[in-house]
């Protein structure tokens, strides 16, 4: 009584339900390994979070690997996705990085290295990182900026982003919190550094809740023109 | 007639929900899946009876649909408990059969039900049902043979065994049981044991989370223990996140007044534990 639906002509994303013959196991180059980024920029800061579980499958590598590289004093860049690639990716960066002040004697801005990144990224086209990236940092007049990248190097600035497997969860938050998108009457204040770390500190909370892949601690590093300091904040661990 | 009945699923809708699912992807929306619980499970005899044990996370695959779920179900007023990960509907459906089952035989043969009649009366509907019923559970109880303990698996096979543990999470649990279990263990210890072995489910399995539950069952009593311990800590938010009446923005408002008049009034207490 089993019949596979190819019986009434429609091709492509079927089923079968029933087994026809030998079937080909492929050799996949990806893994995921989890974990949540998010950065958000103020009027003369930015933030750059992330979780530091590293898990796969139903299991857990790792509880302190957390997913936000510092590369310059004004610039954090966070990774989540496959780890393997999340490590080449930044190894590349930081040896450009260091190419760039040896041939121009200054370092690069969050800009230039958010383009840098782009071109970093699409040279891979046909072979992605799997990596979605978000930068923090201070721009050239010292005001906070967030750019946000997909795996293939498309990018844009932004005020705040969420990445990675909380993603979804935590960008609605943010939209209505940051953004005060559908909300009347609303005095629209700008981001205090206080009330943004109070924030992301509390969409974690949240996102670790309902995200299995999401939880153990969260790092926060906040840029401001002093320079890069961290805070480590636990969270669920089940 | 009845010969030419066909047995077990209806596979007719396969062809309809096979084009459904292409004309959604097309769309790009996906079939909704069924639910399953990913967890761990546990259970063991010590000195006096039955301890049956689970976490209580039911996962969407990987988001967290229940934080606090039940997975213990009960049987027979006297004495059969069974713990239940695999799809979640599943587990519902065939916890009501079989306790009307059990119910009906042990009218029938005039003796209180056993552990045995209960697997054996499981592991048929598998079988018949040739895993489609991604149920896998632990029966655990005490009738006149004793305590008992028997695993059984979508497929219908069955093991009977002094400790057990099964769902995403069992590699975890199964290692503290290796580590610490001993025949005839008092009741304390053997609770702390079955405890442990979940715990260990529920920091180290993703699909395993939040409390644990327990069941305690001897020849006298049924314990059950929901919410016995709590091992992780919720996070506690620092902002308030409350909105002032008039956020939400009104577009149109249309009233129209209903004349009814109260006939009954009653209070039912949510569980919102």
């Amino acid at each position: 009584m089993m019949m596979s639906a190819q019986a009434y002509g429609d091709k492509g994303k079927m089923k079968e339900y029933h087994y026809t013959g030998p079937v080909e196991h492929k050799f996949s180059p990806y893994a995921f390994n989890g974990g949540t980024v998010l950065a958000v920029a103020g009027e003369d800061f930015a933030l750059v979070a992330s979780d530091t579980r590293l898990s796969e499958g139903y299991s857990i590598h790792s509880r302190d690997s957390p997913k936000c590289y510092k590369l310059t004093d004004t610039t954090v860049i966070g990774c989540s996705g496959f780890h393997g690639d999340c490590l080449t990716l930044t190894k590349i960066i930081e040896a450009r990085l260091k190419m760039y002040k040896h041939s121009n004697n200054k370092n690069m801005t969050s800009g230039a290295i958010a383009a840098m990144l782009s071109t970093i990224l699409y040279g891979r086209r046909f072979f992605p990182y799997y990596v979605y990236n978000i930068i923090g940092g201070l721009d050239e007049e010292g005001r906070g900026a967030v750019y946000s990248f997909d795996p293939v190097g498309s990018y844009q600035r932004d005020t705040y982003k969420a990445g990675g497997s909380a993603s979804a969860m935590l960008q609605p938050l943010l939209d209505n919190q940051i953004g005060f998108k559908n909300m009347e009457n609303v005095e629209q204040v700008p981001l205090s550094l206080e009330k943004a770390v109070q924030l992301v500190k509390d969409v974690f909370i949240s996102a670790a809740e309902r995200d299995v892949y999401t939880g153990d601690a969260l790092k926060i590093c906040i840029i401001t023109k002093e320079g890069v300091r961290e805070e480590i904040v636990p969270l669920r661990k089940d | 007639l009845l010969h030419n009945l066909p047995q077990g699923f209806s596979f007719e809708n396969t062809r309809r929900n096979a084009v459904l699912e292409a004309n959604l992807s097309e769309k790009g929306y996906s079939a909704p899946n069924a639910r399953k619980t990913g967890t761990t499970i546990a259970g063991l005899i010590f000195k006096d009876g039955v301890i049956l044990g689970a976490d209580t996370r039911a996962t969407d695959d990987m988001v967290v649909a229940d934080k606090n779920c039940m997975k213990i179900h009960y049987i027979s007023l006297s004495e059969t408990f069974f713990t239940l990960p695999g799809v979640a509907a599943d587990a519902d459906v065939t916890t009501q059969m079989m306790s009307s089952n059990v119910e009906l035989h042990s009218l029938s043969t005039g003796r209180p039900p056993l552990v045995a009649m209960v697997t054996r009366q499981l592991k048929q509907m598998l079988f018949r049902y040739q895993g489609h019923i991604g149920s896998s559970l632990i029966v655990g109880g005490v009738d006149v043979n004793g305590p008992q303990l028997y695993s059984i698996y979508p497929h219908g096979s069955y093991d009977k065994l002094p400790f057990l543990t099964m769902g995403s999470g069992a590699a975890s649990a199964i290692s503290v049981f290796e580590d610490r279990y001993k025949p005839n263990m008092e009741l304390e210890e053997a609770k702390q044991l079955v405890r442990d072995a979940i715990t260990a489910g529920i920091f180290c399995d993703l699909g395993s989370g939040s409390n644990v539950d327990l069941c305690v069952i001897t020849d006298k009593t049924v314990d059950y223990l929901r919410g016995y311990d709590q091992p992780v800590q919720k996070g506690m938010r620092g902002g308030t996140y409350r909105y002032k009446p008039g956020t939400t923005a009104v577009l149109t408002k249309t009233v129209t007044p209903l004349p009814l008049d109260v006939v009954d009034e009653s209070v039912q207490v949510m569980d919102t534990e």
